[in-house]
């Protein structure tokens, strides 16, 4: 089996998996909606304020909700010892690792896009201040992903690991939310966005590159 | 180099090297400490513009650049560790941890302490304060880390990840940042735009740099010296040297 087949045998078992717990995987997606509409709850009814700070409760509620799905990155492959077989797989563990991260992105944040996409359409964002959004989170969630999974690596099988992993991943977020947010902002006051989403896609392919060694580095650092 | 320095790079002898040199680098960061202090607080004119407010500089700017400093330092003694397996580099970059994030913790309180008076407020969304909290808040993730691992070698590997990944991210955050409160609220307030300084204000600065430097030093051995007691606990040398025969 080549290393590429090996990951594609990775991604689709994951993908596999989160089909069949589909009910799992839409936990994410209510709690982002909860989140979504406690702020207009806590603001008032105030249509302009609200509209004008959707883009931010959006991005947001999106950081919080990857943040939970983080832990199940490895955390069923920890328990059921399949991660320890990945790690003495003769593969390069950088590729298998991002097999599984892209199933991940594919069942936690894709669903969270569609979300993201129906509700910012229900609360009354404009066209343009949708798509910028939704582009940036195109080009922002596989950040989430691939940094966040590192985190969830350095923790695997730890206690009160979820917590743990929110404290190391938020800090680290900082600048997808920044561009993502300042990209909905301009597009909103009719400012070009051509920007943001380069620096969005550009920080995209330096985790897409980095991450992967420093991920397979913390699995074995953990479970060596 | 690294085969004349290795014998030093072992727990035992570094053990000793620590107890022999950390009373003169604590010796050192006192009489620096003396010296920067009166040059800062006494000697030094107070500014045309903010008075004697600004003598907060002689604590504030030292600490930020420890701050980041000891991230640094904590990275790479990581790397070594986790690089060269070499335990001495796993020792450094714990007991390195809390003293950075004292540094940033004493950074943003004595920067809050200086706003008040100047800006006339505790706290501005302003790039390099928002950089020097986040710094913060990758130190407490390290320490959290840390406590959450039981094994320490394994803490301090899976640290030494995080702490490289943060040396990565630490300037995308601080650049993300600056593009971030430009774009929020343009000059609202600008730092004291750094006019060259006066050399009887910046003499003092670099002696409290200095001071910074071998204080954090002299800790460090301290704090290594009790990281090693706990690592080597079940080790011969070390009961040895603790119950007074050497065996070495």
């Amino acid at each position: 089996m080549s290393a590429r087949q090996a990951t594609t045998a990775v991604l689709h078992r994951d993908l596999r998996r989160g089909w069949r717990r589909r009910g799992d995987v839409a936990q994410p997606l209510i709690f982002f909606a909860l989140v979504v509409y406690l702020f207009p709850i806590a603001i008032g009814p105030l249509p302009e304020t609200l509209r004008a700070l959707l883009p931010a409760i959006l991005w947001v509620a999106a950081v919080l909700a990857t943040v939970l799905t983080l832990p199940e990155v490895f955390a069923a492959d920890h328990a059921d010892g399949s991660l320890e077989l990945l790690l003495t797989s003769p593969h390069p563990l950088a590729l298998l690792v991002l097999g599984k991260i892209a199933a991940h992105w594919c069942t936690g944040a894709a669903p969270l896009l569609a979300m993201s996409a129906a509700l910012g359409a229900i609360l009354g964002l404009d066209a343009p201040t949708l798509a910028a959004l939704l582009g940036g989170m195109a080009l922002g969630t596989p950040v989430l992903a691939l940094v966040g999974s590192l985190a969830s690596a350095l923790t695997v099988g730890l206690r009160g690991g979820t917590l743990l992993l929110a404290l190391i991943t938020l800090p680290l977020y900082i600048p997808v939310l920044i561009f993502g947010t300042a990209a909905a902002r301009n597009a909103a006051l009719g400012l070009p966005v051509a920007a943001e989403m380069f620096f969005l896609a550009g920080l995209s392919v330096l985790a897409l590159t980095l991450t992967p060694f420093a991920i397979a580095a913390a699995l074995r650092a953990r479970l060596d | 180099m690294f085969k004349r320095f290795h014998p030093y790079a072992t727990p035992m002898h570094f053990h000793r090297l620590a107890m022999r040199l950390s009373p003169w680098l604590f010796a050192l960061s006192a009489v620096l400490f003396a010296a920067g202090l009166t040059g800062g607080l006494l000697l030094a004119p107070a500014d045309y513009q903010q008075g004697e407010s600004f003598r907060i500089i002689y604590l504030h700017v030292p600490s930020a650049w420890m701050s980041m400093l000891v991230y640094l330092v904590m990275a790479g003694a990581g790397g070594v560790g986790l690089i060269w397996k070499v335990k001495l580099g796993d020792i450094i970059a714990r007991a390195s941890a809390p003293l950075g994030a004292s540094f940033t913790f004493l950074a943003l309180v004595t920067g809050s302490l200086w706003g008040k008076p100047m800006w006339g407020t505790w706290w501005v969304w302003d790039a390099r304060l928002t950089s020097e909290l986040i710094l913060l808040f990758l130190y407490l993730g390290y320490l959290a880390l840390q406590s959450a691992i039981e094994d320490r070698r394994a803490a301090a590997r899976a640290g030494a990840v995080l702490a490289i990944v943060g040396v990565v991210n630490i300037p995308i955050i601080h650049y993300s940042v600056a593009w971030w409160s430009t774009l929020h609220q343009g000059a609202t307030v600008s730092k004291f735009d750094a006019p060259s300084m006066a050399t009887s204000m910046l003499i003092p600065l670099l002696l409290m740099a200095l001071a910074f430097q071998a204080y954090f030093f002299a800790v460090l051995m301290v704090r290594a010296r009790c990281e090693i007691l706990e690592f080597e606990q079940h080790t011969a040398w070390l009961r040895a040297e603790v119950s007074g025969d050497p065996i070495a």
